[in-house]
């Protein structure tokens, strides 16, 4: 595209006060030839605003650089729709809130942010989504239990079209084993039924959703918007092409086989929940050892569950399951004898009041770590335990029935991991972590990087985000349901319906090639310059999402509506063939290469600040409203993503006599903030190979820094770039200035 | 209000925390035009109001960050801060909803700059901190607002102060006549996000909240933990501001308590557990106790617990607290407890109580303007009389922020099912 340049300086805001705006002008004049150059003293009134659009009717402006605030504020009143290219350059928050005002390095400072907004938007394209053909906008649910029947239900009552797949010959899952639900209604006393029967009639009546029974997923391949499914059906395959997927393939009890210690598979008349529940809903509660009615029963909590030998986690629903067990006593003879043993009722919300209920009906409740369950000699079963706080041993009355309270296994972790394969000799052996993924067999994806979902913790493919639950690591694909962390009967339809939305929402965005969260609506993606591509697969291995697969070559097949736009590929590529049209390698390493470097003897360092937009970049702006200052040696570029980070610009930082590099990202490690994952992480370690080099080239390692901050911790700015900056003034420096 | 905006096939959100935020993003996304309306000044509710959350102790703005992001790339969204809604009639795929404007005294050139802010004089309390500082008279909420403008507090209105801080804007942003105005919206459907509010802590008598100064509840512990808080995060005494080296966690303040709130409001233990670490981190030698009845953590949030449990320098003692005492001369509280493991009394010096206050759905203190079904407690409950109103979050069960995420999308989905319904 032929582009016009127009440069919008505003003086508002005390900028005009503390910068000289003509010697600003002049760089956007006379060094980069802007062929419109306007100040205005209230850039973001209607009048300014009017003048830049007036620009666009008569004089052509098309790619427009405003140098104001930062790029976080006023988007409404500067946003010019899609057609025109434009660049902020941030002078307030970053430049002069934070530096002061009428001093010669602020005014570099902010003559350096115009170079670098300058070179940006000369070299930015306009975007064009990509649009995929033969985008389906149906939804394949896999799994038709409570969850999965939830989210197909939920969507087709939304107008989309849903495949739902389920493994066994009828819709239901483990509801199909449940006699009653705990309560959800006030007074939050008395059980409910399931209404299975009545989801499942709704599910198989609604038009838009086709159910295959006695089927599972052979095959997944493809990308949101054109997943194509195979699905294995009474011997036969059937194909169905979807644009998102919701995986609600739920959870299997506990192996009770495993808890021996608690007298499981010793003693006849210790049961697992789910025996129990058999018997309650066969109507014929006895005692396996002799047929015989129970007239006692004791509970084990956590049977198997908060034990680092079995689960460590807590299985969520089995307190309020067993209480709701305990009521089935209860109601059917209410002098039946029933004791829990616990280590803490997890009856939260309204469950409380039926854990209320249930002490009134005279269950008793014991707060110990069960140690066995032995035959009392009499036929009879006594359950020991340890007080937990004293250690004291508590020993039961003699019960005729222990039911052990197993708790849940989602069925994704139940599979080998996947092996990617061994690097072959003479490869580098990837630094790059690798994500866990079990071959569970229920997605099967064909991607490169493994056939499912990779798992967060305990095998459950479950989101890291607080804020994001539905964050799968696969695009357009949401566990929903006891799969995706533990969960009772009602969060489970929540979580659902929940997913459905999403799910709905993926086949829309992508219908109009846009990103998902977190860069939601974003139309740029990557490009491939394949010509120069050396097949070295640092893109397929390290992109958070596994949106590239490989041929058989090695080379990248790109997904774009599996992308997320972070541009980790961007960052990873060797060679930088990979593009936005907004981002690229290129363009960023223009950016450096357009900031002045004084000469060695004015002693003015220069440092790099590349800033993760999502959260340091921010917490440069709030610095800024608190008016805290640091050096004004610092250049700052917001990039997508700390992982979008390519070695070469540190490379053209240095080369260029830039003294130092500091990289500001999220927090990496267990409990990481980075919105891609490992963004932060992979900068990391591509910065550790960049140290090695620098010590090669006789420059000091630490020339180059990561440093993690977090949002909120704005005031650590400036003692992080002042710190930086003092560490780079005691060394040489860059001896490569003025090459 | 632009007409073309309005329809049957638009959603209104109510509330904007959490779960507000994300059922009107959610639609959003889903391509649905949304209305947003919030009491407040600025878009974020209680959770911009957290130092961090549990169990990744992350800090909330970083979350909001991107939701205030996608608003901003979003047209299909509009919001209305300082706004309440009054009046809601008709059904579902019809509602005529009546919004309620307060006036913020600052139109929309306010650019932030703060020269009105310089210009005030006189200081109010700052409700973001729940009244523990002041704020000048032209306040900015906080710095992460948004939207990033300027509020004029009605307190100075008419006042030769409201005309300086008029006459300190360079870009005529002040606009001391504002009056609250109303307006209508005509949607096809409505999500009720207005969240909670905590239990009044003044209810439970014995334990001395509002007359002993270093009682304090779990969501004024957040604010004093938050660099923007009103002591810039450091966590002190609050009759001398002196340094704490104990601290008291009482659990269930109100909640499970049928005198109080019979139910159980979830997320408690976790953020007591949370605000335990913040304690921790300030001072290596501080020491925490947590009075408690049942450690409810469930899920993996397990892994959370059995962390901050096997801090040397936390003790979890099961047991209801009891009373609370002031020593009048040094401000320090001790806590009467009675440990269940033992049977023996308890009674220990603290430099600072705080007590974990449960939350209230909003919807028991002020009711949704429509025929609505709600139970004892006020929670707002699934099955409604009129079709298209869906409570989402703490309005209808107490939920953590990750649940109120899941419930909200869950009701944006049914918001959008009843649009389509007609």
């Amino acid at each position: 595209m032929e582009t016009k340049m127009g440069v919008y300086i505003c003086t508002g805001c005390g900028l005009g006060d503390a910068l000289d705006m003509d010697a600003l002008a002049k760089v956007a004049t006379g060094e980069y030839k802007a062929p419109i150059c306007r100040q205005h003293a209230f850039l973001c009134s209607s009048e300014g605003v009017g003048q830049i659009k007036s620009d666009f009717e008569s004089e052509g402006v098309n790619a427009l650089v405003i140098a104001a605030c930062s790029p976080r504020v006023m988007t409404d009143v500067f946003d010019f729709g899609p057609d025109k290219i434009m660049e902020r350059v941030n002078l307030r928050e970053q430049v002069v809130w934070s530096h002061p005002a009428n001093d010669e390095d602020t005014q570099m400072m902010a003559e350096d942010q115009l170079r670098m907004g300058l070179t940006k938007t000369a070299e930015m394209q306009p975007l064009e989504p990509f649009m995929a053909e033969n985008l389906s906008k149906r939804i394949l649910v896999v799994g038709g239990g409570l969850a999965g029947m939830t989210a197909a239900n939920e969507a087709a009552k939304a107008g989309y079209e849903v495949v739902l797949v389920e493994k066994s010959d009828q819709l239901g899952g483990y509801l199909k084993e449940v006699y009653k639900l705990a309560p959800s209604q006030p007074p939050y006393e008395e059980l409910c039924e399931s209404g299975l029967d009545k989801l499942a009639q709704e599910v198989n009546s609604q038009p838009g959703v086709t159910v295959y029974t006695n089927a599972t997923i052979a095959e997944i391949s493809g990308a949101p918007g054109l997943f194509d499914v195979k699905i294995q059906q009474n011997g036969g395959e059937a194909n169905e092409r979807a644009g998102a997927i919701i995986m609600a393939t739920g959870s299997v009890p506990y192996d009770a086989s495993k808890l021996e210690s608690l007298g499981y598979g010793k003693h006849a008349d210790v049961v697992a929940a789910p025996q129990l529940e058999a018997m309650f809903k066969a109507g014929s509660v006895t005692r396996p050892s002799n047929g015989q009615p129970v007239n006692s029963a004791a509970f084990v909590l956590c049977a198997g569950s908060r034990d680092a030998e079995h689960l460590p986690y807590c299985s969520a629903a089995c307190c309020v399951e067993s209480l709701k067990q305990a009521k089935y006593f209860k109601e059917a003879n209410p002098r039946t004898a029933v004791y829990i043993f616990y280590k803490d009722i997890r009856a939260n919300g309204n469950y409380e009041l039926f854990y209320k209920q249930l002490q009134k009906d005279g269950v008793f409740f014991v707060r110990g770590t069960v140690t066995g369950v032995e035959d009392d000699g009499s036929g009879g079963l006594v359950v020991a335990a340890d007080d937990m706080l004293t250690r004291s041993p508590i020993l039961s009355e003699s019960v005729e029935l222990v039911v052990l309270a197993t708790g849940m296994v989602p069925t994704s972790a139940l599979g080998e991991p996947f092996k990617e394969q061994a690097a072959k000799p003479g490869e580098e052996d990837a630094a790059v972590p690798t994500d866990t993924i079990l071959a569970s067999n229920i997605l099967n994806l064909q991607y490169r990087q493994g056939p499912e979902l990779p798992a967060l913790k305990y095998g459950y493919p479950d989101s890291h985000f607080v804020c994001f639950p539905y964050e799968s690591r696969r695009t357009g694909i949401y566990p929903a349901g006891s799969v995706r962390a533990p969960m009772d009967y009602a969060r489970a339809v929540d979580d659902a319906t929940g997913a459905a939305l999403k799910a709905i929402q993926c086949v829309e965005m992508v219908s109009q090639g846009k990103a998902l969260h977190p860069r939601a609506g974003d139309t740029s993606y990557p490009e491939f310059f394949m010509q120069r591509c050396t097949q070295c697969k640092r893109c397929t291995e390290e992109c958070p999402f596994g949106a590239i697969n490989e041929d058989e070559k090695a080379n990248p097949l790109p997904n774009p509506t599996r992308c997320r736009r972070c541009g980790v590929c961007m960052g990873a590529c060797p060679e930088r063939i990979i593009s936005f049209k907004n981002y690229s390698v290129g363009m960023i390493g223009n950016m450096i290469k357009n900031i002045e470097v004084p000469e060695e003897d004015e002693e003015k360092p220069r440092i790099l600040v590349l800033a993760c937009e999502n959260d340091a970049y921010p917490a440069l702006d709030m610095a800024g409203v608190r008016r805290l200052s640091y050096n004004a040696w610092v250049r700052f570029i917001p990039v997508r993503c700390l992982g979008s980070m390519n070695l070469v610009w540190i490379a053209d930082a240095l080369s260029k006599g830039i003294d130092g590099i500091l990289l500001l990202g999220c927090k990496h490690g267990d409990d990481y903030q980075c919105h891609f994952i490992k963004g932060s992480e992979l900068a990391n370690i591509r910065m550790t190979k960049i140290q090695e080099t620098l010590n090669r080239l006789v420059l000091e390692s630490d020339r180059v820094r990561l440093d993690q901050v977090s949002i909120s911790e704005y005031r650590r700015i400036p003692k992080i770039l002042d710190a930086f900056a003092t560490r780079i003034q005691e060394m040489d420096p860059n001896p490569y200035k003025g090459f | 209000m632009a007409d073309a905006f309005n329809g049957n096939r638009s959603i209104l959100v109510v509330g904007s925390g959490m779960s507000g935020l994300s059922a009107a993003l959610e639609a959003a996304e889903a391509g649905f035009q949304v209305y947003m309306v919030e009491k407040e000044p600025y878009l974020g509710g209680r959770v911009a109001r957290m130092n961090k959350y549990f169990p990744k102790l992350c800090p909330p703005s970083c979350g909001l960050e991107i939701n205030f992001r996608r608003i901003k790339n979003n047209p299909l969204i509009r919001f209305f801060t300082m706004a309440q809604v009054e009046k809601i009639q008709g059904e579902a795929g019809n509602f005529d909803v009546t919004v309620m404007l307060q006036p913020r005294y600052v139109n929309e050139k306010c650019t932030g700059c703060g020269k009105c802010e310089a210009a005030a004089g006189t200081e109010v309390p700052d409700s973001f901190n729940y009244g523990l500082s002041k704020v000048k008279a032209a306040y900015l909420p906080h710095e992460f607002a948004f939207p990033f403008r300027y509020v004029v507090a009605p307190q100075v209105i008419g006042t030769e102060e409201a005309a300086a801080i008029k006459a300190a804007c360079p870009y005529d942003a002040v606009d001391l006549d504002m009056k609250a105005e109303q307006f209508d919206l005509k949607v096809g459907s409505i999500v009720w996000a207005t969240g909670w509010v905590p239990y009044d802590a003044e209810k439970i008598g014995y334990y001395g909240f509002g007359k002993h100064q270093n009682v304090i509840s779990n969501v004024m512990m957040e604010r004093l933990a938050s660099a923007n808080g009103p002591t810039a995060g450091r966590i002190t005494r609050r009759s001398d501001g002196g340094e704490v080296k104990k601290v008291a966690f009482v659990q269930c303040a109100g909640s499970r308590d049928e005198n109080h709130l019979a139910y159980c409001s979830g997320v408690c233990c976790l953020a007591s557990l949370k605000q335990a670490t913040y304690v921790l981190e300030q001072d290596t030698e501080a020491q925490v106790s947590i009075f408690y009845i049942d450690i409810r953590a469930l899920g993996k949030y397990e892994d959370f617990y059995t962390k901050v449990q096997s801090e040397d320098r936390v003790t979890l003692i099961k047991g209801k607290a009891g009373e609370i005492t002031e020593d009048p001369r040094t401000g320090l509280v001790t806590v009467q407890v009675e440990d269940q493991s033992t049977g023996k009394i308890l009674k220990e010096q603290f430099d600072l109580v705080v007590l974990a206050t449960g939350m209230v759905p909003s919807t028991a203190v002020q009711k949704i303007p429509a025929e609505m079904a709600y139970d004892e407690s006020g929670f707002v409950l699934a099955n409604q009389p009129v079709q298209g109103i869906v409570g989402a979050g703490c309005v209808r069960k107490p939920v953590d922020v990750s649940a109120s995420v899941q419930d909200a999308t869950a009701a944006a989905l049914k918001a959008i099912q009843a649009t389509c319904r007609r």
